[in-house]
């Protein structure tokens, strides 16, 4: 049976994983290559790196640190952050990732998620959407914006909509981040990861606000999620992918393990 | 232990290559060089995206000179779409042949509620006797991206299910294929790609 998927996420700044509440005050927690092996050591399913700074900063993603953490994993590795052009892309793959991560460029160049699919597969493409709800709209769900630049500013895009071009130009996945409840530990938008996940044929990894079990299990039930992501709920010893996974489990979340 | 690794850009080798060296094996990777084909002692042939893609194993000659490798007895091991171009073809690409060793075509997954392309880590059930899958045990996981899939026939090794059943790998002699990415699946598949890398002609020393 095919199984719902914990990605552990790695923001990185820097060349050093941390993790923001709401994009702000970054937390040093470590090396990212460190960090990587030892999530996929305790289970994880999946590895998503993000250089957090990339993209207003006008840097290149770390290809060093992308090449040394891709060393020794063994499980489905993605980057984002900064990359802006098909030959960005290839850059990191030739550093070891198998999917990157574009958000900010796509919007800007849509023709940039066609051109990476066409090179490497839909596969290997994955649409990052940082979507933000706006409490006095007709419809808080259908109308949630899209926001670029580490949630910065407004895209002048409906999250909906915009998923569902990504589909069609050939992403292969949506990663959804609620910039809502992104860090703050209170759960995922649960409704805004239905709206999406049923308007695409592609999965839906959901992000932010990961902070209890119950949290997964409603994402996966209510949200209609293909997999999530955690980054805080990992840190400082929290919890690993295995113990989330076993928790999962008994909630009658089909998860793999033995991992 | 040499690979020869087929690039005929279809997506990224790096992952197949890092996981072949991090067991002990030296890579040769060709894009054309017929003579490195001819030469080879066991080959892999990855493949992530479309099935058109493999025209240009037809374009550049390969496509004979792999089967005359098999038929030689070299080990072969195609993942992803380099396994389903082992049948006859797929109905992603009716245009494209496929190698046709084995004669079944490959579908699209039939209509379902559930989402296509089927995304993740699925369990596989593995048949006895299966030589590449040795040891591996009922219900591990592996990852899986695809759309197209390979039919359940006779020379499948490993069934897998999602929206149906299929062929999560194929294997009749020393031609053998998975529609997962073992260099991808953790344990499991190192362990895979181990057996394929340690795969000898029974009989032979």
């Amino acid at each position: 049976m095919i199984t719902k998927r914990i990605i552990a996420c790695l923001d990185v700044h820097d060349g050093r994983v941390v993790k923001g509440v709401q994009f702000v005050d970054l937390i040093d927690a470590g090396d990212p290559a460190t960090q990587a092996a030892r999530h996929a050591r305790e289970g994880a399913d999946e590895i998503v790196l993000l250089d957090i700074t990339a993209t207003h900063e006008g840097r290149q993603t770390l290809l060093d640190t992308v090449r040394r953490t891709a060393r020794e994993l063994f499980v489905p590795f993605c980057v984002g952050g900064g990359i802006r052009t098909a030959d960005d892309a290839a850059q990191v793959f030739d550093a070891g990732a198998d999917k990157v991560s574009v958000n900010s460029a796509a919007l800007k160049d849509p023709m940039l998620i066609d051109a990476i699919g066409r090179s490497f597969g839909a596969q290997a493409v994955v649409v990052a959407i940082d979507a933000r709800r706006d409490p006095n709209a007709a419809d808080p769900v259908r109308d949630a914006q899209v926001f670029v630049q580490g949630g910065r500013k407004p895209a002048g895009r409906r999250v909906v909509e915009w998923a569902r071009e990504a589909e069609d130009r050939g992403a292969g996945e949506i990663l959804l981040t609620s910039m809502n409840s992104d860090g703050m530990r209170t759960g995922f938008d649960c409704e805004l990861t239905a709206a999406v996940s049923e308007s695409v044929g592609i999965p839906v990894i959901a992000s932010g606000g990961a902070g209890t079990v119950e949290h997964f299990v409603d994402v996966f039930g209510r949200g209609k999620a293909d997999a999530a992501l955690a980054a805080s709920i990992f840190h400082f010893g929290v919890s690993s992918a295995r113990s989330l996974k076993q928790e999962l489990a008994k909630a009658g979340v089909s998860v793999r393990l033995p991992c | 232990m040499r690979v020869t690794v087929i690039d005929y850009k279809a997506g990224n080798l790096t992952s197949v290559l890092k996981a072949l060296r991090h067991l002990g094996a030296e890579t040769v990777v060709t894009g054309g060089d017929l003579a490195i084909v001819e030469a080879a002692e066991r080959i892999v042939l990855p493949g992530v995206g479309h099935f058109q893609a493999t025209e240009r194993l037809d374009a550049t000659g390969l496509t004979p000179a792999i089967r005359a490798a098999i038929a030689r007895g070299v080990p072969f091991l195609g993942i992803c779409v380099g396994m389903q171009w082992l049948y006859a073809g797929s109905s992603e690409a009716p245009a494209q042949p496929g190698l046709g060793h084995f004669a079944e075509p490959c579908t699209h997954f039939s209509e379902s509620t559930q989402k296509v392309p089927h995304v993740g880590w699925n369990s596989l059930e593995v048949r006895d006797g299966s030589r590449l899958l040795a040891g591996v045990e009922p219900g591990e996981y592996v990852y899986f991206t695809h759309s197209y899939k390979a039919p359940v026939t006779p020379e499948t090794a490993a069934t897998s299910y999602y929206i149906e059943p299929f062929a999560a790998a194929v294997e009749r002699g020393n031609v053998m294929g998975v529609q997962f990415h073992p260099e991808k699946s953790g344990a499991t598949g190192l362990k895979i790609l181990g057996n394929f890398l340690a795969w000898q002609a029974r009989g032979a020393k």
